[in-house]
């Protein structure tokens, strides 16, 4: 019986040491570093234990600029991505010919490097000394003036990011929703048209339902990986976002790692930890309300 | 004769109305293609443009009728762009491998051996799901700085080798596998690694690819933690590289270059992509669904 | 209303890509269906039943051929305009709504002048809950109900809107075999209480003989048989129908006709007038067999099973198409079961001639 204990632990270990190292152990530590105020990086000392490196993020305009970068980022892309996917996916499941194209075409993002084609939405929406960008010279095609969308306007900067994170996030959204779909047994539509049902009667009273779990998945992991949105806004203003005024709470937490303002890892924990909290209550928010809402 | 006549109307607009309704999701779906195919067209087309046409077009042109190789040649010229390829190969293929060298074993063990504390230990794995990397990245970047483990392979690798949820959903593929062949193996003599190398890993291949796949994806695609761990050019990958381009550009900003560049890091997984489109998304589907 | 089906055809691609040739599902249905009937659509699975169904429905269009509902031709009218009510193999049933809910959901529906008050909807779902009894059951969700209750839901469902036909698909399959008795006399009641014209498939031709009041007979497309139950199995068209109907089934011999006396092997059972002589299938029902020591039919012996009113006796003789025959005898016939052969004679109403190459009925008179 030992011995057979001591083999499965065996089987385990690689795995139990890489996450003790990896997972485990920095979970303890950003709680430390967290409270360990006015940590130096290069000495790894600090002069005190306290609640001064949370006060000090939180009075920080940077982090108080990343956070209203990100929740207006979650409050317009997590329904929108989300309302635009079951469209498209209510449309692909009606149709038999080219689906599997669309579908393919639809996947694509999914597997494309977010830095590079991030540089390819900069270069669209851009303007420069030599070109107004293809944006901006369909807006002005339409009437509109010009704008500079990645060094321009907040509002401006703020809608090439919503967009490109939509178009980033769609791929997954629209396969979950179109084999959520899918699942739904056809029965159900010929009983409804049999009885001579509305096709919108059918989707509010029959396909939302049936499909309702699916959805509020999508949308908690959706406002999860909305809340740790950066590297597109990377791929679209560069690496310093600061500047640019479009941080994240994610960035946030690196600039304060790493790089030029970097060296702070008692702040980028505090910052942290002030995201992991936000995040775990909307999830619990959403968690309620899906409990309360979803039918089955 | 009348109530035909009503048929026949029902009939008629019943037919257009089916009519309409298709051209709309049709041209709908079409408008969402196009959204999602245009980066790809514009970045193909400009990385064959040459440079001076390019910055010639104030109202850029949808075509190109000289295109050229150059941009291709500047990108891999100008900026290391090959080492970046091999970087990230190197990296896409240790992590992937060593990762599956951690959760096969652990897989099996959850999934099959019998042993004190199995429940506690599985549970404390599921609760390791819901870590979010960020609050955990702050320490491994202390710890790998600490270890003097900077712009090396070992410092990018490492902290990525291990995912509960990928041993998760192997462990799960492997209790599907029915117990009596486990124990027809056992009385047969068959060692637990042989059992899990000759039969469980063949029967669940599938799963395996699937993952190999999707760790392949992430691992090509990554940025913030090499980013964070490597400032010598040498050891960058892809994503960083271009980052790098973009920043700093070929010394002026060569946007056809920069296509070029953008062009080539996509290529190998696109093309991963079209061969194995139906595996990967139906992996993605079912990880999804079940994370 | 009657439902009349003309010349009806449907054929689907093949879903094997490669092979070009479609597969005919039904294949030129020619029936008219009197108003008010009962009428069970009888066959193996795959033989194009449910296809049928769905073609009545409108849930699928028909190759070629017409469908009338009374005098209106329906054929190309999609199935929200035909107002029939269709009860699926597996309920259907919204399982997030209430049986209130399901029961009203197609009254909802209703646009224009004939609209209804949410008390009229309320009244008209009590009435059909009433109906099918399951008046009690209104504000459970259909996972809370047993499979005999989510099917008079889906029954009660299907009536609400006073359907011109009612269709069933495979009504009885999910239910367990006692419940399977109770719920056939229950939609023959129902049938006949409301009087609408029911069509309903089934695979079970038990269930198809008790309570239809004709039955059609189909294999892969075609149409083999129509009539009244037992108008079909006393006089069944072919081999086939007379193969499908009846438990335990009928038994076959391979026979000769020869100078108007019919031969299976050496034995000659019956005289046939009216025959020519030929090679024949001779079918005969496990009932038409009787106990007689001097019969002509001389069969070895395997096992006598007595299951209280009747005895079973397993024989086999020769000439037999299967291993085993079956004769079901009463049980007052004292047979010795360590006898090694057994002799019976055949009562000729329980026996049939089939052509050898067409398998189709050869009549005869006595």
């Amino acid at each position: 019986m030992k011995s057979r204990n001591l083999k499965a632990w065996l089987w385990l270990l690689p795995a139990i040491l890489f996450l003790g190292a990896f997972m485990v152990y920095p979970l303890v530590d950003v709680f430390v570093y967290s409270m360990e105020e006015g940590y130096n990086s290069a000495s790894q000392t600090f002069w005190g234990t306290g609640f001064y490196n949370f006060s000090y993020v939180l009075h920080d305009p940077y982090f108080l600029q990343a956070v209203k970068n990100t929740f207006i980022l979650v409050i317009i892309t997590v329904p929108l991505s989300t309302g635009i996917a079951l469209l498209i996916s209510l449309g692909l499941s009606s149709i038999k010919k080219v689906k599997e194209l669309f579908q393919t075409v639809y996947f694509l993002p999914y597997v494309t490097n977010t830095l590079a084609v991030g540089l390819v939405f900069m270069i669209l929406f851009k303007k420069t000394a030599y070109s107004e960008g293809l944006v901006n010279l369909l807006i002005n095609a339409f009437g509109g003036s010009s704008v500079d969308f990645i060094t321009g306007p907040y509002w401006a900067k703020m809608f090439v990011l919503c967009f490109y994170t939509v178009w980033v996030v769609m791929p997954f959204k629209i396969l979950i929703l179109t084999s959520a779909l899918a699942s739904v047994n056809q029965d159900y539509y010929n009983a409804a048209k049999i009885d001579a049902t509305p096709p919108g009667r059918i989707f509010t009273r029959i396909t939302l339902p049936m499909i309702s779990p699916m959805i509020f998945y999508l949308v908690i992991t959706g406002f999860i990986g909305a809340f740790k949105a950066y590297s597109d806004a990377v791929a679209l203003f560069g690496t310093d976002l600061n500047a640019a005024g479009m941080n994240t709470m994610v960035g946030y937490i690196y600039d304060m790692l790493y790089g030029n303002s970097g060296g702070y890892p008692s702040y980028a924990s505090a910052a942290a930890l002030i995201l992991f909290a936000v995040v775990l209550t909307i999830t619990c928010i959403n968690l309620l309300v899906s409990r309360n809402k979803v039918q089955h | 004769m009348e109530d035909r006549l009503d048929y026949e109307i029902i009939e008629k607009k019943a037919r257009t109305r089916r009519i309409v309704k298709k051209t709309l999701i049709y041209f709908f779906l079409a408008v969402w293609a196009l959204t999602v195919l245009f980066p790809f067209y514009w970045m193909i087309l400009t990385s064959f443009k040459t440079y001076s046409a390019y910055n010639a077009e104030y109202v850029p042109k949808f075509f190109t009728l000289s295109p050229t190789l150059k941009n291709y040649a500047d990108a891999f010229t100008a900026v290391p762009l090959g080492k970046y390829f091999l970087n990230t190969a190197i990296f896409t293929l240790l992590t992937t491998a060593l990762m599956m060298a951690v959760i096969i074993p652990a897989a099996f063990a959850f999934s099959r051996l019998e042993f004190k504390g199995k429940d506690l230990v599985f549970t404390f794995f599921l609760a390791l799901m819901m870590i979010p990397n960020e609050l955990v990245i702050i320490t491994n970047f202390q710890t790998i700085t600490n270890l003097g483990m900077r712009n090396t392979f070992a410092g990018l690798i490492l902290p990525s080798v291990t995912s509960v949820f990928y041993i998760y959903l192997l462990k799960e593929n492997f209790e599907g596998i029915p117990e009596s062949l486990y124990k027809a193996a056992k009385v047969d003599g068959t060692s637990d690694m042989k059992y899990l190398l000759k039969v469980m890993v063949p029967i669940c291949r599938p799963t395996i690819i699937t993952i190999i796949i999707l760790k392949v994806i992430e691992c090509w695609n990554s940025y913030v933690w090499p980013r964070l761990i490597t400032d010598d050019q040498a050891y960058f990958l892809v994503s960083n590289g271009i980052q790098e381009i973009r920043e700093n550009g070929f010394g002026r900003e060569n946007i056809p270059a920069m296509m070029a560049a953008v062009v080539s890091i996509s290529v190998p997984l696109i093309v991963i992509f079209l061969i194995f489109h139906k595996k990967i998304m139906e992996g993605v589907s079912r990880g999804g669904t079940k994370g | 209303m009657k439902v009349v089906l003309q010349h009806l055809t449907k054929r689907f691609p093949n879903r094997n890509k490669k092979i070009k040739e479609e597969v005919v599902a039904v294949d030129d249905f020619d029936f008219e269906i009197p108003d008010g009937k009962l009428i069970g659509l009888l066959g193996p699975s795959g033989c194009g039943k449910s296809t049928t169904l769905n073609l009545i429905s409108g849930l699928e269009t028909p190759t070629s051929g017409r469908i009338f509902f009374g005098d209106d031709d329906v054929t190309d009218l999609p199935p929200e305009n035909r107002g029939v009510g269709l009860v699926f193999q597996n309920y259907a049933l919204y399982p997030h709504l209430t049986v209130r809910k399901n029961i009203t959901f197609p009254l909802e529906n209703l646009k224009g002048a004939e609209k209804l008050s949410k008390e009229a909807m309320s009244a008209k779902a009590e009435e059909a809950a009433k109906l099918v009894q399951i008046d009690q059951l209104m504000d459970r969700k259909p996972s809370e109900l047993s499979g005999g209750q989510q099917q008079r839901v889906a029954i009660a469902r299907a009536l609400v809107k006073r359907p011109r036909v009612l269709l069933l698909d495979e009504p009885l399959s999910n239910l367990d075999a006692r419940l399977r008795l109770q719920t056939r006399e229950e939609i023959r009641r129902i049938q006949r209480e409301t009087g609408i014209t029911t069509i309903f498939v089934t695979h079970d031709q038990e269930e198809a003989m008790s309570i239809s009041d004709m039955i059609v007979v189909m294999k892969a497309g075609a149409v083999h048989q129509i009539g009244k139950p037992q108008e079909v199995y006393d006089r069944p068209a072919n081999l086939f129908v007379a193969k499908f109907l009846g438990t335990p089934a009928i038994n076959v011999f391979s026979g000769r006709v020869s100078g108007g006396k019919l031969y299976i092997g050496e034995d000659e059972v019956l005289s046939v007038n009216g025959v020519e002589d030929r090679v024949v299938w001779v079918g005969i029902r496990p009932e038409g067999f009787v106990l007689s020591k001097d019969g002509a039919l001389r069969c070895g012996l395997e096992a006598v099973e007595v299951m209280g009113r009747d005895t079973s006796v397993v024989a086999t003789h020769p000439s037999a198409a299967s291993e085993n025959i079956r004769a079901i005898i009463s049980t007052e016939n004292e047979i010795d079961a360590g006898s090694e052969t057994v002799c019976f004679s055949v009562k000729p109403k329980k026996l049939f001639l089939f052509d050898v190459e067409t398998e189709e009925n050869i009549p005869f008179s006595c």
